[in-house]
């Protein structure tokens, strides 16, 4: 190994000053990425060379990776580095990387922790592991190949985890002569599936060759036309996330309560986002307590402010209850708690999901039980689909509703990977079978459980040989909604269909007769309205609504209960001045008079579907044509 | 104010977030401790985790009797300062056997250190032990996880563990089950050095160049830490010349081979740890026997 070689330490300093040396590095930042590419791509060669440029190989271990190279690798008599870093026996002989490694090296600005994930499609698992610590992805590509369905697969998982930083090297650029073309055309490929997939991270592109060295720490002569960073100092500059994370709100989930004695009481835990000073306002969660902060004790004595990223224990000036699982943050901003949420969830064993099991979930410090609902759709990682399942299989990335057996603390994980991701683990074997992703709370935390059953909506619906669906019609007052709801009823009735009509009217006169018309009240008849539907079409139902439902985010809210598909928005579309001069009940004139408050039309907003899946214009058809239209529209009805 | 942490702080906050999970969630932790530079940083850490407490778990030494005498003074000297317990363990079979590093070669570090670990913590019934491994070190330690789960044999099997995300590590275990917790695994040797020179850590004068009484074998320097004994184990009195030398690593002092030194301090010793061309696990015996998986065999017989 020629010294010239060693460009990232410098040797003269070391020699000369070794405090001066020791004083930058002491202030160097750390900087944690993902490797990812297929089988050949040239993977742990990249690496192998990253380490070697830094310097990080010692001679006895070149040595032994020059005769490893002779006697098994793959480059003849030259050096093999990808021996450097495959390391497992059994991955040896099979000339593969079977699981997640770990790779260390620094160079002048940075400490840099390599996660080198495998590229085999059984080794998602693998790759979200790798990427769930990461700063920043490395999608390796061969120019020979350009863009391959592991590439798109890897940048889809990279977004999926929240990897802040996109690099697109195009390796083996010897082997295509270092052709600009051919180089501008594999990136215009992976700019047009990122726009189309919708990853939003920001992506830079380096064509490299890691075996030959070109554009890896320093800039090669045979890439004439490229004006970009090499991929090292690219590494070196790119912004950090972990200072993002200070300026979010305070949040300390509590690890353990610090007791040594009746004199003190601290608790200790790893601040996830925000800081905290002496003096701060904190809430303790679930409870909602709230204290100061007087003191965050070291072994080196107290900080004035401690940060995101920092492991501390902070002391109250009350005595609140806190213990392990509760999350300490800032008390005029504290993260929310539930018991369902939706979730994307990544399985991670051999044993499929089980519906309506109850997995331990942990999250942050948190452990609960809590079950898994059917997915909504699994993500075929290569294209992108949507797809029907009802379980999840190893490697599947599924979107479910989860259930816990008691509120969380939580965040949406892209507001908080700390509060918002989250492991399952199989309570017979103890293995971490899944992880996932908090999206948002369901349903306001209630305490009430989840009960798994065995005829579930998909068995009472096919009994009825129907779809079931929630036809929800929203209008004005006098609108025709009722009218024509109860047209399509008896027509559905007709075609054998099982189906039942909720009355706005109606439904006041019993289960919502405690409400009045004001906004709040408006909103729990819709809300109570949208749970009895759905209660509805899980007994298999075409359930049909009749209500005004002034405000556009009840609608969304009830639309959001159901599965996809499933909610149709109807808007019986009739003018104010049509429907005031039909006045059937003659409330538009109760209202103008003032003897009617917060009447929709007049003194309470209406706001009219932006897009409805049917709309019907009561001025140009009949109640019985309006329905017949519906009717088309709904077609097939299983 | 926002501030960019540097390597160490992050790499000392994730590593005390680790040791306060572990002792929330299991119920009799252990601190395996060897008195190297890396249980020196390990102990460290741990009396920052949890200060103003001490740490909530004893310090064990799984000991070989082929110790430096340094080692054993420093051992005392910590356990007294940290306010833990100090257990050793000596494997009483091994003892018996006269086992040696000189007559049963590798058998020596299969009894005393491989076999002497697994009855130290079924005799204690320790369900979570921490060490002082790093990933840095060898291969096959570079995709161990952090929280490494052990069969009620304490084998390793490097293709069922456990996946790691986030900073979640789960914990839970199965009767008879154990986890080996490396808390360190993402320290290099460089940062360990630094760690310890920003923190005035104490650590065995070893590491530091002295002259010292040595000799040769198969090619390797040795330090003569107890001459009567060697004398005794190698049938003659071994050649002894006075050579300023110091230890990158420390283990048993026939088999921890010295190199030639003048870093008398700190820094110089981070300095000619920079300047030199061979990984610090040359200086030691135990990878090369077995060829090419020597560690990751080892780990699958339950070697820490």
């Amino acid at each position: 190994m020629s010294e010239a070689d060693t460009i990232y330490k410098t040797d003269a300093l070391i020699a000369e000053d070794i405090d001066a040396y020791l004083e930058t590095h002491q202030h160097k930042s750390l900087l944690r990425f993902i490797t990812c590419g297929s089988v050949d791509d040239g993977k742990s060669t990249l690496i192998g060379r990253l380490l070697y440029d830094s310097k990080m190989i010692f001679e006895d271990q070149l040595e032994a990776l020059q005769a490893d190279s002779k006697r098994v690798g793959t480059q003849g008599q030259e050096i093999d580095f990808a021996l450097l870093v495959d390391g497992l026996a059994a991955e040896r002989e099979q000339g593969i990387t079977i699981d997640v490694a770990y790779r260390f090296f620094a160079t002048e600005k940075r400490k840099f922790i390599v996660a080198d994930c495998p590229g085999h499609e059984q080794y998602t698992r693998n790759m979200v592991t790798g990427a769930s610590t990461a700063d920043l992805a490395i999608l390796l590509v061969d120019a020979r190949k350009g863009v391959i369905v592991q590439t798109r697969r890897h940048a889809y998982l990279a977004h999926l985890i929240g990897v802040k930083n996109i690099v697109l090297a195009v390796n083996k650029m010897d082997l295509i002569d270092y052709d600009q073309d051919r180089y501008n055309a594999i990136c215009d490929d992976f700019r047009a599936f990122v726009r189309e997939a919708g990853i939003s991270e920001n992506f830079t592109s380096i064509p490299i060759s890691g075996l030959a060295g070109d554009n890896i720490t320093s800039r090669s002569a045979n890439t004439p036309w490229y004006g970009g960073t090499t991929l090292m100092e690219h590494l070196e500059t790119v912004e950090l996330n972990n200072t993002d994370e200070q300026n979010k709100a305070f949040r300390l989930p509590v690890q353990w309560v610090n007791r040594p004695n009746l004199d003190f009481r601290g608790f200790s835990g790893l601040i996830s986002t925000g800081s905290v000073k002496p003096g701060d306002a904190i809430r303790v969660l679930p409870s909602g307590k709230t204290s100061t902060v007087t003191k965050i004790v070291t072994l080196e004595g107290e900080l004035e402010e401690a940060v995101a990223g920092q492991s501390v224990t902070v002391c109250f000036a009350d005595e609140v209850d806190c213990s392990r699982g509760n999350v300490i943050a800032t008390a005029d901003n504290p993260p929310e708690v539930s018991d369902q949420f939706e979730t994307t969830i990544v399985w991670m064993d051999d044993d499929p999901l089980h519906v309506g099991r109850s997995y331990w979930l942990k999250l942050g410090t948190q452990m609960v039980s809590a079950t898994v609902q059917q997915p909504k759709y699994t993500v075929n990682v290569n294209t992108m689909e949507h797809l029907a399942a009802k379980t999840l299989e190893l490697n599947a990335i599924g979107i479910a509703e989860i259930a816990t057996d008691k509120p969380i603390v939580f965040e949406p994980y892209t507001k908080s990977r700390a509060l918002g991701g989250f492991i399952l683990i199989d309570k017979i074997t103890n293995r971490t079978v899944g992880a996932g992703m908090l999206h948002f709370s369901l349903r306001r935390a209630q305490n009430v459980h989840w009960q798994a059953t065995d005829i579930g909506r998909e068995e009472h619906a096919n009994l009825k040989n129907q779809k079931p669906r929630v036809l929800w019609f929203t209008g004005l007052s006098g609108s025709g909604k009722s009218t024509i709801a109860n047209e399509v009823e008896k027509r559905l009735n007709l075609m054998n269909r099982h189906t039942f009509l909720l009355d706005g009217d109606n439904v006041r006169h019993g289960l919502n007769k405690d409400l009045g018309f004001t906004e709040a009240d408006r909103i729990e008849n819709i809300r109570r309205v949208g749970e009895v539907a759905k209660l509805m079409t899980d007994a298999g139902l075409i359930v049909l609504t009749a209500f005004i439902s002034p405000f556009r985010a009840e609608r969304d809210m009830v639309r959001a209960m159901m599965p996809e598909g499933e909610f149709v928005e109807i808007f019986v579309d009739t003018p104010l001045e049509v429907a005031e001069e039909r006045d059937v009940k003659g409330l538009y004139k109760k209202a103008r008079s003032g003897a009617l408050k917060n009447f929709t039309g007049i003194d309470s907003p209406y706001e009219a579907p932006l897009n409805p899946e049917i709309r019907v214009n009561t001025v140009e058809m009949t109640a019985a044509e309006a329905a017949e239209h519906i009717i088309r529209l709904l077609m097939p009805l299983k | 104010m926002t501030r960019i942490l540097t390597h160490l702080e992050r790499l000392e906050a994730e590593s005390i977030h680790i040791m306060r999970e572990v002792v929330a969630e299991s119920e009799r932790p252990v601190m395996l401790y060897s008195v190297g530079k890396d249980s020196a940083v390990m102990l460290h850490l741990a009396r920052k985790a949890f200060y103003p407490s001490p740490p909530p778990f004893p310090l064990l030494h799984v000991d070989t009797t082929w110790k430096f005498q340094d080692m054993y003074k420093l051992r005392d000297q910590m356990a007294k300062e940290s306010g833990m317990e100090l257990l050793v363990y000596q494997n009483q079979e091994a003892k018996d056997r006269g086992i040696n590093p000189f007559d049963h070669g590798p058998l020596h570090t299969d009894m005393w250190k491989t076999e002497g670990l697994k009855m130290a913590l079924d005799h204690y019934g320790f369900d979570a032990a921490f060490g002082g491994a790093r990933r840095d070190e060898e291969k096959s330690r570079a995709k161990e996880r952090i929280f490494s789960f052990r069969t009620a044999t304490h084998g390793w099997d490097p293709k069922n563990q456990r996946p790691e995300l986030w900073n979640l590590y789960n914990a839970r275990k199965t009767k008879g089950e154990s986890i080996r917790i490396f808390p360190i695994s993402n320290w290099t040797e460089l940062d360990i050095w630094q760690y310890i020179h920003l923190n005035d850590i104490p650590i065995v004068p070893l590491y530091f160049s002295a002259k010292r009484p040595t000799y040769e074998y198969q090619g390797q320097i040795f330090m003569a830490d107890d001459i009567e004994r060697l004398e005794r184990v190698m049938g003659k009195r071994p050649e002894i010349t006075e050579r300023s030398i110091r230890f990158r690593t420390l283990g048993c002092f026939p088999l921890t081979g010295a190199v030639e030194s003048n870093a008398t301090t700190l820094p110089e010793v981070i300095q000619e740890m920079l300047l030199t061309t061979t990984s610090e696990r040359q200086g030691r015996v135990i990878d090369k026997d077995g060829g090419d998986a020597s560690m990751e065999k080892k780990k699958q017989e339950g070697y820490f």
